[in-house]
């Protein structure tokens, strides 16, 4: 990444993080922001600390996190309309966890945990669906194995949730509309806790990614263990999106929109692309978040509303341009 | 180094016939060998096995007296090369980062670029012909000016062995030359290359050895005087052709029309 790019990105990130900390139900001004960051006193401080800081901390995070997910698998199926949402992950991810929540055993360990095994089952079944004839992974029949799989989950999660008790159905119904209105530290720690190694993972695998787009014949000539690469971006992957939908719901087309446009600035090399991503990701969603929160005021929009308001038509120009 | 086939069977699921039966190859430092042959007869099929990424159902193939399936991909492509017939990337990279993709296997998933990486691939480029385009999309280039990345990328894994398959079949004569001149080039400064070619006539001028495979078999192999004989070639290629010689020596097939059968003395 040249330097003026990294300061800009950086100056974004920070930026967006301001707003959405003086965005909300009760209006900050820069001033006010100021205050709380430089005393601990101030009627203001209470609001920030305890509820704007995790909520947009989170939401960065969690964008950072889909969008990083979002440039790896698009290098490992070597096709830019991949993301989690519309590869079937986050679907997945959401059907394990209503089955945690629904069963009963919702606690803040089991609903990742069983978000992920939802989530790495479905790029399973999605993967094995767009074989054709064996061998050859064919995009367009990816995407389609994706929507058939995430249109599955779906059709699963509204089963349990018309089956399960009315509390239940609650907590589930709240948990899946998505978004970080029940952010707080513990669920921030809980995230990073989650999404640090796969991220590590991914961004230590940005050379790997390189190549895999190149396809595995070159990419193995060139020297790269392409089994092992693929398992690693596979579980991270899965792993990232686990988390983001266990703590804040099924958010689309962060993965989709930000690769997409930072692609078009830095070029594709993912050793500064990565990182770009991560920093454009995290400011995307804590500004659709903002944004989630400030349209229809007093009421809150679900934030993967916003996402995709923004993504669907980039996917609907990007599935055009791909396939002419 | 040395990279040693012998006795190679491979045989595709669902094929009645083999690719490959009973073909062998030494190939070592300072040598360069020309695999010609019909299509369908089993040229891929020996490079696919050759480089590892198909094992063949029986025979071996020895990379400095080690399997060559136990060799890690990264120590693999620190001492081998290969460019395959096609490859389609799903991002379009600059020439130079493309290039710079060669030296994978010398980087760490950290590391910067060091000065030895630099250099080895800005003189890939220089000998590709490719300084005047180091900053040109990869989408943006002919088929011939990819063809040339790809070389490029090869060189700057400073290989001791080089493995091509058709590298010139999308080249204009310059550019087809000029590739072969650079390979033989190398080859005389110690790399080992094996090259599938269709041309034949190249393949004679600038190859120590030839191997003609026809169906899956080894029609003929030696120099290219002992390859390319009238007879050979016409069962091979079921088209009837006249061996000349160019000044050098050098055998130069010629096939003949339909008026010319049979051949003029």
């Amino acid at each position: 990444m040249k330097s003026r790019h990294r300061l800009i990105l950086i100056g974004v990130a920070l930026l967006s993080l301001a707003i959405g900390i003086m965005v909300g139900p009760v209006s900050l001004s820069p001033g006010e922001l100021w205050d709380a960051i430089k005393s601990s006193g101030g009627e203001a401080s209470p609001i920030i600390r305890q509820i704007r800081v995790p909520r947009v901390l989170l939401a960065f995070l969690v964008g950072g996190g889909l969008a990083v997910s979002g440039a790896a698998l698009q290098a490992l199926i070597r096709n830019p309309l991949a993301d989690p949402y519309l590869l079937g992950l986050s679907g997945g991810a959401g059907l394990g966890a209503v089955i945690a929540i629904a069963a009963g055993f919702g606690g803040s360990w089991t609903i990742p945990l069983m978000a992920f095994a939802g989530a790495m089952l479905a790029l399973a079944l999605v993967y094995r669906l767009s074989l054709v004839q064996g061998k050859r992974l064919d995009p367009r029949v990816l995407i389609l194995a994706g929507v058939i799989v995430s249109a599955f989950t779906g059709a699963l999660m509204s089963a349990i949730m018309a089956l399960s008790d009315a509390s239940a159905l609650r907590n589930a119904f709240l948990w899946l509309l998505g978004g970080f209105s029940g952010a707080s530290w513990p669920t921030l720690g809980f995230f990073v806790l989650y999404a640090f190694i796969p991220l590590v993972l991914l961004m230590a695998s940005a050379r790997a990614l390189d190549l895999l787009a190149l396809g595995d014949e070159s990419a193995r000539h060139l020297g790269l263990d392409v089994g092992k690469a693929r398992l690693i971006v596979y579980l991270s992957t899965g792993l990232l999106t686990a988390a983001a939908v266990a703590t804040c719901g099924i958010i689309g087309f962060v993965g989709l929109v930000v690769p997409h446009a930072a692609r078009r600035l830095l070029g594709p090399l993912h050793r500064p692309l990565l990182p770009a991503v991560f920093l454009a990701g995290g400011a995307f969603l804590v500004l659709a978040d903002a944004l989630a929160r400030t349209a229809a005021r007093p009421l809150e929009l679900p934030v993967g509303v916003v996402t995709a308001v923004i993504g669907v038509p980039l996917f609907a120009l990007l599935l055009r341009r791909t396939l002419t | 180094m040395s990279l040693v086939a012998s006795d190679l069977v491979v045989r595709y699921p669902g094929l009645p016939v083999p690719a490959l039966e009973n073909v062998g190859l030494r190939l070592d430092d300072g040598k360069l060998i020309a695999v010609v042959g019909p299509n369908g007869s089993g040229k891929s099929s020996l490079l696919r096995v050759l480089t590892g990424v198909v094992a063949p159902m029986s025979g071996t193939v020895m990379l400095d007296d080690r399997g060559i399936g136990r060799w890690r991909p990264d120590a693999l492509a620190r001492v081998m090369a290969v460019v395959t017939q096609r490859e389609e990337p799903a991002f379009s990279l600059r020439v130079d980062e493309a290039v710079m993709l060669g030296r994978y296997a010398h980087l760490g998933p950290f590391s910067a670029p060091s000065i030895d990486d630099l250099a080895a691939v800005r003189s890939a480029i220089t000998r590709c012909d490719l300084e005047p385009m180091v900053e040109r999309r990869i989408d943006a280039l002919s088929g011939g000016e990819w063809q040339r990345v790809r070389l490029a990328r090869a060189l700057a894994q400073e290989p001791r062995l080089l493995i091509l398959d058709e590298p010139t079949s999308a080249l204009d004569v310059r550019h087809e030359m000029q590739i072969f001149e650079l390979i033989r080039g190398l080859v005389d400064r110690g790399l080992g290359a094996v090259v599938v070619t269709h041309h034949l006539n190249l393949a004679a001028r600038f190859a120590d050895q030839m191997l003609l495979l026809a169906n899956g078999r080894l029609a003929a192999s030696g120099t290219p005087s002992e390859v390319l004989r009238t007879e050979t070639l016409r069962e091979v290629f079921e088209w009837p052709v006249a061996v000349t010689a160019w000044t050098d020596g050098a055998p130069q097939v010629v096939p003949l029309r339909t008026g010319e059968f049979p051949p003029p003395a």
